[in-house]
């Protein structure tokens, strides 16, 4: 017997401790969906080895039954170092770079049990809101193949929302959590700054980057959290701050609602949580608007330091019989990197360089102090903060970039307008699905203080305990998906089970291409 | 050349000795085979971070409070860009706006004596680069990465030093006191400290500083005077030519004894330094500063007055003495040992120093421990042995170890004093020598020294050779009289 393609966590491990299905049953089915996926979320699968921790996972739970994550199938996001599995970035720089260490969030993972399956597909280097920026190829959002998953985590989001995996990890940067995870109807959080080990996880903007969990409802990612968190000696950076508690009642607090903040999208979760009981205030973030133009100048100003390593040297993309060192630099670059990641290299170097620094890199800084201190008053006078997560659902492939460049790239770099505030003032926050417009879903974004991931579990918890927004899933032929609203259904997928590793490109997509819902 | 003086500043790099990297857990130590000591943190593979070790941020501390510098309660690091092979992150992490010490000084003696006191401008923590090795590769550049991230404090002196001299005594003193402080081994020739230097000169008497140049990375005090002494002639002859100093950065080529402007890409008119975002600042607390304090040796300068004023040493031997820490630490426990420090600064500086030289021996691994030399010295001192019975006794001890009183007592080289012993050698001396005995009487007083050799050749020398002359002269005048 099998558990539903889209069960939790929560279904899995009740599945396993019941004895219905086995570790090695539940990846191998998974294993086989995720090759007869289209999608293009993964980048490197790991049939083998998944497999024989399954069947280690197995003998585990026969003596001692399930804990943790034992037999839990999961993905990571290509950013996460990986020992003996390679570790692309989604670059053609890295396309063969095996790292001969695993990322503390990945050795702690594979501590609690969880199986990895392999390696989700991601904006390059984690630079992008599409997931189109990677040199795999783009990843399509299982709700409406022409659409994108969003990014960076697209691949991990688009894996979760289309039941290949129950949860995955992700990284954030400005968004690239909670951003997928609304474009794909999923649950996605951002933790604190700190509360999880950045230690293997390739660097983008080392300020600002925060690894976190993929799931399918917030009681998976407060489990997943769990098991990612904690003090790590290796990253300086990390908080020595215990355990997330699991002790807020979830019952009536204040929750804020920025009027800088286009909130129309989320009157109806307000309306939800003023009946839970909850008190709704408006509150003011009053440098939002400086936020996304700050956020770009202080993470391509760490990216193009955090880049250099990348010099055909030691590792990675290395071009072929170099003239000289310049030469070799140069075209090992050029060739390694693709556009969206030279145009932040080129732009954080411009913002650091002499003349520019205190026009550029030091007003950044203080406008990232000013939109910090903005939250900090706030949360004087309420508990949490309700928000969009994305200024639009699900758009287009193609909508927003071009591959001869012809897009303005400020359009994109928009599309984190509502994620980046906290990512700058280094706060937990989550994104939950609540609601579908034209077949699309929408996320809800929840920022709670510094730490405060109970209460923002707490509070999503409840929220889905009172919905089923979470539970909506995209139609998917051939599996036991429940039915989307009516609206939905627009994209059909018909399942094919193969073997793994026979690829995936039997699947016929039908799209209706519903006009893009803008919000 | 005397319209001309020269105005000199130097970077010092000093290599702390921790055992690990300054933000890895490789280790430090020299000569490993290449890429042997680097781990993924010094290789700057995708995903690793920097951990600061603490140890270099308390070898900071203890160089702060000896140069009576100001520690700062908060630094930071910041990231430092240029490409360069041997430097693996693309970045050198350093410390640009907040060192961990600003100002303090150094006092540098003067050849009559007096001394000169160098305000340093910082002191600040980076690492190190590794090493790009150009032969060996046919054609090709080999990287060794050994050296990347070994922790370095760079000591920027104000430019206050006025020759080539003058410099050379402010790097020595740097030198003696970070081997005194235990901070930094001092292993010139294994990189252990370079210095960059700063030269300019101008017209004796103007108060206004010329166009300067920066000679990189000189590794030995020779190098470090004659490079200075080339550059500043070379920048006279500029001048006096009627040209203009120009600013750059050259290298010292040892070969041709010459500067030459520096090619390379380790050069960048911008390095877009920011402030590291992976690690946190630094925060100096009074509690560091009072364990640092705790631990910080006696200083050369307050050794030095220590030995001329309480051990009553002559100012030269105090200074010989102090140049090397190492030699200081064996002279203080052989004076305490002997309980007579005149005796010991002669024996430390005499043979001791010519063993020390002749075997290549280190001064922390002399073969005689300073308590055997201190018990050597008692046994002079208290007549047990004469002083040379005492040198030869210290060969012995060198070559084969073993107890001062152990060996004085089984190879019987106890001085005789007894006066009868004595006398029965002068007696059978004198019966042996007659004719030079009748010199003696006859007033050539000097051949009473061959006498008194004899004697002490047939005691073996063990005879206390002033005995042996007082009971001579007494039995020759006796006999005359």
């Amino acid at each position: 017997m099998t558990v539903g393609r889209f069960a939790t966590i929560e279904d899995i491990r009740a599945a396993l401790k019941s004895k219905t299905t086995s570790a090695v049953e539940l990846a191998r089915e998974r294993l086989d969906r995720i090759a007869a996926s289209d999608l293009n979320s993964f980048v490197t699968v790991c049939e083998e080895d998944a497999l024989a921790a399954a069947g280690e996972a197995d003998k585990r739970i026969a003596c001692q039954g399930q804990t943790g994550l034992v037999g839990v199938p999961i993905a990571h996001k290509d950013v996460f170092c990986t020992a003996g599995v390679r570790t692309t970035c989604a670059s053609r720089m890295l396309s063969e770079f095996v790292p001969p260490y695993d990322a503390t969030v990945v050795t702690k993972l594979r501590d609690s049990g969880a199986i990895m399956l392999g390696k989700t597909n991601m904006d390059e280097f984690a630079m992008g809101s599409s997931n189109e920026n990677s040199y795999f190829g783009p990843v399509s959002n299982p709700w409406d193949a022409t659409r994108v998953p969003g990014g960076s985590s697209g691949g991990s989001a688009a894996a979760v929302a289309a039941g290949l995996v129950p949860a995955a990890t992700a990284t954030d940067t400005g968004g690239s959590i909670r951003q997928p995870a609304a474009l794909c109807g999923i649950s996605g959080l951002k933790p604190t700054y700190g509360r999880v080990s950045r230690y293997g996880m390739v660097a983008f903007a080392s300020s600002l980057d925060q690894g976190g969990p993929m799931a399918r409802s917030a009681e998976d990612l407060r489990l997943l959290l769990q098991h990612m968190e904690g003090h790590d000696p290796l990253d300086s950076t990390s908080a020595d701050v215990g355990p997330t508690p699991h002790e807020t009642d979830g019952t009536g607090l204040r929750i804020g609602i920025p009027r800088e903040y286009f909130a129309a999208t989320v009157d109806d979760a307000a309306a939800i949580l003023e009946r839970l009981g909850h008190g709704r205030l408006e509150i003011s973030l009053p440098h939002t608007a400086y936020a996304t133009a700050a956020y770009y100048v202080v993470a391509s100003a760490e990216a193009s330091t955090n880049l250099s390593r990348y010099d055909g040297v030691r590792f990675g993309h290395r071009a072929e019989s170099p003239v000289d060192l310049d030469d070799l630099y140069a075209r090992s670059r050029s060739e390694g990197f693709g556009a969206e990641v030279k145009r932040r290299i080129l732009t954080g170097t411009y913002a650091l360089s002499i003349g520019y620094y205190d026009a550029y890199y030091r007003k950044a800084q203080r406008l990232r102090r000013l939109v910090r201190q903005d939250f900090l008053d706030a949360f004087e006078t309420v508990d949490l903060i309700l928000a969009p997560s994305t200024p639009s659902t699900a758009f287009e492939k193609g909508a927003l970039v071009a591959p001869d460049e012809t897009k303005d790239p400020t359009v994109m770099y928009a599309q984190d307008v509502y994620t980046v505030p906290a990512s700058l003032a280094g706060l937990p926050a989550l994104s939950i699905p609540c609601g579908i417009v034209d077949g699309l879903p929408v996320g809800m974004q929840i920022i709670a203080p510094h730490f405060g991931e109970d209460r923002l579990l707490s509070l999503a918890e409840s929220f889905q305990r009172e919905t089923d927004w979470h539970q909506r899933t995209p139609a998917v032929h051939g599996t036991n998906a429940r039915a989307s609203d009516t609206s939905g259904g627009r994209y059909s997928m018909e399942g094919r089970r193969g073997s793994a590793g026979s690829g995936g490109g039997a699947q016929r997509m039908q799209s209706a291409g519903p006009a893009m819902g803008r919000s | 050349m005397s319209d001309w003086e020269s105005v000199i500043g130097l970077e010092a790099h000093v290599q702390l000795k921790t055992r690990t990297k300054i933000f890895s857990g490789a280790p430090t130590a020299f000569g490993a085979p290449p890429n042997t000591q680097a781990c993924a943190v010094d290789l700057a593979l995708p995903g690793v971070l920097p951990v600061l070790n603490g140890e270099a941020v308390r070898m900071a501390i203890v160089f702060g409070l000896a140069v009576e510098g100001d520690i700062a309660e908060r630094c930071r690091f910041d990231r430092k860009s240029y490409f360069y092979p041997d430097l693996p992150k693309g970045y050198q992490i350093s410390q640009l706006d907040e060192p961990i010490v600003t100002g303090g000084h150094l006092d540098i003696e003067n050849e009559d004596g007096s001394t000169k006191r160098i305000r340093l401008t910082r002191a600040h923590l980076e690492e190190d680069a590794g090493k790009s090795l150009h032969e060996d590769y046919q054609g090709k550049t080999g990287i060794d990465l050994n050296r990347a991230g070994t922790p370095l404090l760079e000591v920027v002196s104000e430019p206050e030093l006025a020759s080539p001299e003058e410099a050379g005594r402010y790097f020595r003193t740097l030198h003696t006191l970070v081997r005194t402080l235990g901070i930094c081994d001092g292993n010139l020739n294994e990189g252990s400290m370079r210095c960059d230097a700063n030269i300019s000169v101008r017209q004796r008497g103007s108060t206004e500083l010329g166009e300067r140049t920066e000679i990189k990375n000189l590794n030995s005090f020779r190098f470090l005077d004659k490079a200075l002494a080339f550059e500043i002639e070379r920048q006279i002859d500029v001048l006096e030519s009627g040209g203009r100093v120009e600013r750059q950065t050259l290298l010292y080529d040892a070969e041709r004894d010459e500067t030459r402007p520096m090619r390379g890409k380790e050069l960048s008119d911008d390095y877009r330094y920011f402030p590291d975002p992976d690690l946190l600042p630094v925060m100096v607390t009074e509690s560091m500063l009072d364990e640092a304090r705790a631990t910080l040796p006696e200083l050369p300068t307050a050794k030095r007055r220590r030995y001329v004023e309480e051990l009553g040493l002559t100012d030269y031997d105090a200074r010989w003495l102090t140049v090397d820490p190492d030699t200081a630490t064996y002279f203080d426990a052989a004076a305490a040992a002997s309980g007579q420090p005149k005796a010991a600064a002669n024996w430390v500086m005499g043979d001791v120093a010519a063993a020390v030289r002749r075997e290549e021996a280190a001064w922390t691994r002399v073969p005689v421990p300073a308590a055997q030399l201190g018990k050597l010295i008692k046994r002079i001192e208290d007549g047990s042995i004469s002083g040379k019975i005492a040198k030869s006794l210290f060969q012995t001890l060198w070559n084969d170890g073993g107890d001062v009183d152990e060996l004085i007592g089984s190879r019987g080289l106890k001085q005789v004093s007894d006066s009868d012993e004595i006398a029965a050698i002068v007696r059978r001396v004198i019966d042996a020598n007659p004719a030079q005995v009748e010199q003696v009487r006859s007033g050539k007083t000097r051949v009473l020294g061959f006498l008194v050799g004899q004697a002490m050749k047939a005691s073996g020398g063990k005879a206390n050779p002033r005995r042996v002359s007082e009971l001579l002269q007494e039995a020759l005048s006796g006999d005359a009289s």
